[in-house]
Order: C-alpha cells, then sequence, then structure tokens
C-alpha cells in the first residue's frame, strides 16, 4: 500500500556528523558489502572490472567546498544516502505498492518481487536516494539495514546500521528521532541537526549535524614596522624597488 | 532528465490515441458501414494501444506491468493505467455497438470520451506531481499534453472522416494554435524557474547557512543511474535546433497543411498535418525530458 502511515510509532533514522566525518567511504564501501549479501537481490555492478563501470550503491559521500563571507573556505564531506522521510514522495507515486513506509519504525522499503522497475519513485525523490539495480533491474534503497537492526542472530553490538558500525570517525549515529530522549534526539536539539531541502516538503527523520564554526583566518596584512634584522632586510629591499 | 525513447514515443501516440477515442466517442461524423467504423476504432485504439505497449518497454520487469493497476489511491502513474484500460475496455463496447447496428451510442461515446481524456490528463499528472523537478510541476503540464491530444486527433479525425467542412478544418487550426500556447506559456515557465524556488547546493547541502558551497568533488569517477538517468546534460546540447524543428514541424508546416486542405486534396493534406504535427510533437517531447532538471543535481 503506497499511502503513507499517518503515523509511525518510531522514527528510526539516523544522524550524521558532517563536523566529524573524515571522506573515508568506509561507510560506503560497508553499506554495498553488507546488502550484497543481505536484504533482497545482491546490490550489483554492471562492468565492474571494465572501463565503465557502473553500480547501485545506497550510500555515497559526496565533497563540498563551503566558503564563510569571514573565513576561510572549508571543505564538508557529505555521506548521502535514504533519509526516510515522513512525507516520503517516492512512496506515494509507486504505482504497484512496492514502495512503502513502515507504520511501526517509519522505514521505507522496497518489495523486490512486486517492483516492476518504473523508476518513478527516483524521479520523485529529490535527493536521489534511490538507484536501479542493474542487473536484478529493480529499485534499491537504504533498508536501514533493518536485517541488522533487528537481528538476534548476532551479537548486539552489531545491530545498527552497517554504515554506523563501520564508521571510524564516529560521524554516523543511529537511533529512534521520534523519542526526544533518545541519544540522537538530544544530539540533533544540541548540535542543531537540520533537514536538507525542506522546502520540498519531505519531512526527513534523517538529520545532518553542520560543521563547527572554524577558527577565523589570522590577518594576511603584513606587521607596519619589523624589528631586528628582517625589518633591515625589509627596509633595505623596499629601498632597492 | 534522460529522454527515453519509448516513452517519448508513448506519450506523443497515446495522447492522439485517446484524443481520436474521444473525437469518435463525442460523436466525430464517419464513414457509414461496419468496415469503416471498425477501421476508424482499430485506428484511434490501435494508436493508444501502441503508446502503452511502448512505455512498458523502459520497465525493468514488463510482466509485472499488471501490478501497477493497483495504487491508484496515491499513484498518478497507476491511475494513468486504470484509466487507460477503463476507456479502452469502454470504447471496445462502443466499437462493437456500432459495428453491429450501425448507431453511435451517444451516453457511452460521452463516457468514453470524458475518460479518454481523463487518461491524457492523468499522463500528464504524472510529470505535473513531481516536485523534483520544477519545469514539469506546474498545471500547464497536463493542460499542454491535453492541448497536443487534441490537436493531433482532429486532423486525423477529419482525414478519416466525412467532415471536411471549413468549420471543421478551421476548428482544427484553432486547437493546435491554443494547443501551441499553452506550451509556448510552459517554456517560458520552465526558463524562468530551474529549481524550486529556494532550492540550490546549500539548501540541499544544509550548509547554505555557512556560506557558498559548491561541489568539489563527485562520490565516484565514473557515471551511476542517478547521473545516467537524472543529471543527463547531452539532450540540451542541441535544444535551439530541436525547438525550431518542434515549432517548424509542429505548428508552421502542420498550420500550413491544414490551409492547403482547404483548397485542395483534403484527405491528404490533413494527413499530412497530422505526420507533421506528430514529428514536431517528438521533438517537443524530447525536450520536455532533456531540459528537465531534477532536483538530484544540485549534488552533482
Amino acid at each position: 500500500m503506497t499511502s503513507l502511515p499517518r503515523h509511525t510509532e518510531k522514527k528510526l533514522g539516523l544522524v550524521i556528523d558532517l563536523d566529524t566525518c573524515v571522506g573515508c567511504h568506509a561507510c560506503v564501501v560497508a553499506c554495498k558489502e553488507w546488502n550484497t549479501g543481505g536484504y533482497g537481490a545482491p546490490l550489483a555492478d554492471a562492468d565492474a572490472y571494465g572501463s565503465h563501470p557502473m553500480g547501485a550503491w545506497l550510500n555515497r559521500v559526496h565533497t563540498f567546498e563551503v566558503t564563510p563571507p569571514d573565513a576561510p573556505a572549508q571543505i564538508v564531506h557529505f555521506p548521502k544516502s535514504c533519509l526516510h522521510c515522513d512525507n516520503a514522495p517516492c512512496v506515494t507515486v509507486c504505482p504497484t505498492g512496492a514502495s512503502y513506509k513502515r507504520s511501526e519504525d517509519g522505514i521505507v522499503l522496497v518489495d523486490e518481487s512486486m517492483c516492476i522497475g518504473c523508476g518513478l519513485c527516483a524521479w520523485a525523490c529529490p535527493y536521489g536516494a534511490r538507484e536501479m539495480d542493474p542487473v536484478a533491474n529493480v529499485m534499491k534503497k537504504c533498508t536501514l539495514c533493518v536485517d541488522r537492526i533487528y537481528n538476534e542472530n548476532i551479537p548486539e553490538v552489531d545491530r545498527v546500521p552497517s554504515c554506523v558500525r563501520t564508521c571510524p570517525a564516529n560521524a554516523r549515529h543511529y537511533g529512534d528521532l521520534a523519542d526526544p530522549q533518545s541519544a540522537v534526539s538530544m544530539l540533533v536539539a544540541e548540535r542543531g541537526g537540520m533537514d536538507l531541502m525542506p522546502e520540498m516538503g519531505t519531512r526527513p527523520v534523517n538529520k545532518y549535524l553542520p560543521p563547527r564554526p572554524k577558527m577565523k583566518a589570522a590577518s594576511e596584512a603584513l606587521p607596519e614596522a619589523v624589528p631586528g634584522f628582517l625589518g633591515w632586510l625589509d627596509r633595505a629591499l623596499e629601498r632597492l624597488g | 532528465m534522460h529522454p527515453a525513447v519509448s516513452v517519448i514515443f508513448f506519450t506523443v501516440t497515446s495522447g492522439a490515441g485517446f484524443g481520436l477515442i474521444a473525437l469518435i466517442g463525442l460523436g466525430w461524423p464517419m464513414h457509414d458501414g461496419p468496415l469503416s467504423a471498425f477501421l476508424a476504432c482499430a485506428l484511434a485504439g490501435g494508436l493508444a494501444v501502441a503508446g502503452l505497449l511502448a512505455s512498458t518497454f523502459h520497465l525493468g520487469h514488463p510482466e509485472r506491468a499488471w501490478r501497477a493497476f493497483s495504487q491508484w489511491r496515491s499513484s498518478w502513474l497507476s491511475r494513468e493505467g486504470v484509466l487507460a484500460v477503463a476507456t479502452l475496455a469502454l470504447f471496445a463496447a462502443y466499437a462493437l455497438y456500432w459495428m453491429l447496428t450501425g448507431q453511435r451510442a451517444m451516453p457511452l461515446g460521452v463516457a468514453v470520451a470524458v475518460l479518454a481524456l481523463l487518461t491524457v490528463i492523468s499522463t500528464g499528472m504524472i510529470y505535473a506531481s513531481l516536485k523534483t523537478v520544477r519545469q514539469w510541476h506546474s498545471v500547464l503540464t497536463p493542460l499542454s499534453y491535453l492541448g497536443f491530444a487534441l490537436a493531433s486527433a482532429m486532423p486525423l479525425a477529419a482525414a478519416i472522416g466525412t467532415d471536411r467542412s471549413v468549420r471543421t478544418i478551421v476548428l482544427a487550426a484553432g486547437v493546435l494554435a491554443v494547443a501551441w500556447l499553452i506550451k509556448l506559456a510552459w517554456w517560458r515557465r520552465a526558463r524562468a524557474s530551474e529549481f524550486m524556488p529556494g532550492s540550490d547546493t546549500g539548501t540541499a547541502t544544509g550548509l547554505g547557512g555557512i556560506g557558498k558551497a559548491r561541489l568539489l568533488e563527485r562520490p565516484h569517477t565514473g557515471e551511476n543511474y542517478l547521473t545516467k538517468e537524472m543529471v543527463h546534460r547531452i539532450g540540451r546540447k542541441h535544444a535551439r535546433v530541436l525547438r525550431l524543428i518542434a515549432g517548424g514541424a509542429g505548428f508552421v508546416a502542420a498550420s500550413a497543411f491544414l490551409a492547403l486542405a482547404l483548397v485542395a486534396l483534403p484527405g491528404i493534406f490533413l494527413s499530412l498535418a497530422f505526420a507533421s504535427l506528430i514529428a514536431g510533437l517528438l521533438a517537443e517531447r524530447w525536450l520536455f525530458f532533456a531540459e528537465a532538471r531534477h532536483s538530484v543535481s544540485l549534488y552533482y
């Protein structure tokens, strides 16, 4: 059923810290590894060892540069995966009912046996969170590692999404964003967690923590008078033109 | 957006097909006899079905296409499928009754016409409902689909039917002009607003509050599904030439052929008007996809 649930008991999702992400792509690789052997069809590649490799990935790290008006430019590594939106446009456009949002935990999933591979959900997603599998021809997306987080066959410490488990910088956090007392909710409140493209009205569950303000750059102007040998050299060279 | 040939063919052909179904349903004068009734209905239904079949070619799993009839409560794509099948089923009944009795069942025909036009509108709504593509997200999108469906069906109906009066041909030219006026308004609006108002790399990354954000490095060196499907750029390269072809064949030539049909050989010139309009619409539809900018481009 592609109508969205009016309310979800939990809002399981990720909080991604843009301040601490170092852009190592470990989460990208861990995601690919887990989702090639886990839920649904393997996350395939086409021409993996050829000249034009192309594959489906559920998590990718972009790198941006942001220049504040009064400080030097800084680099921000930007991991992007499904935001499990409350008002998920990818779900309502699905003609078959393959896309759905779970009322119990808010996870957005694709039932691959019902997907006709029309691609409309990928068009409806503002964030580019969905990719067509080049081999199975069905739509793939982040499952929030639904086959890990409830999996009692793996140690408790591993019952978090693969990307979160692997992040060496602790830039990825997983939890229930509907519970204001959860660690992720408190992190969002404390650090000013933000939505991506709020103007799209998607109401994403995943939040991003903005980079902390960096120190101002030292003034580039030279001091007026320099004492000692360097001062003498400066004055001597000045006289030479 | 990537202009898929199957989808371009589908929207143009089924638009003309459902437009013709609507005109026949509304009682467009046709030749007498079961054979001409059959041929007229087969042409209209055939165009619509050919378009619908083409649309399944871009599916990853065409064998599961029947599942697309289930989610009409929320999905315009599903609504379009349901409406298309309902139209064709009622139209088949209308055609059968016409062939067997020689009578045009008017109430049934009107119902067929309404359903056919709703089908065309829902095709437009598939695109208009996407907030992610600002150029499409407008009431002008379904209006222009509706306009072109009727504009392409009218010369075809006149070519195969019995009414080739001056009034009818002038009406066809008028509908063609209105359809292109809607498209001009659509193009004007599309030029004015590339992305949703307020959307830029700053809102896409949330970094806009800090300062000016720009992409430094893509997440990978090659292409991916998103860049091929939605960050498509090659199709825009020849936009100016394609726009000239669209307007030249779809409006100037089609209008000229309609004018010639008033003078001599109406059957031939009406068919030529239809053919040149379809050629122009194929270019117009290519641009509809190729020039559309998806918000995911803000990440690439």
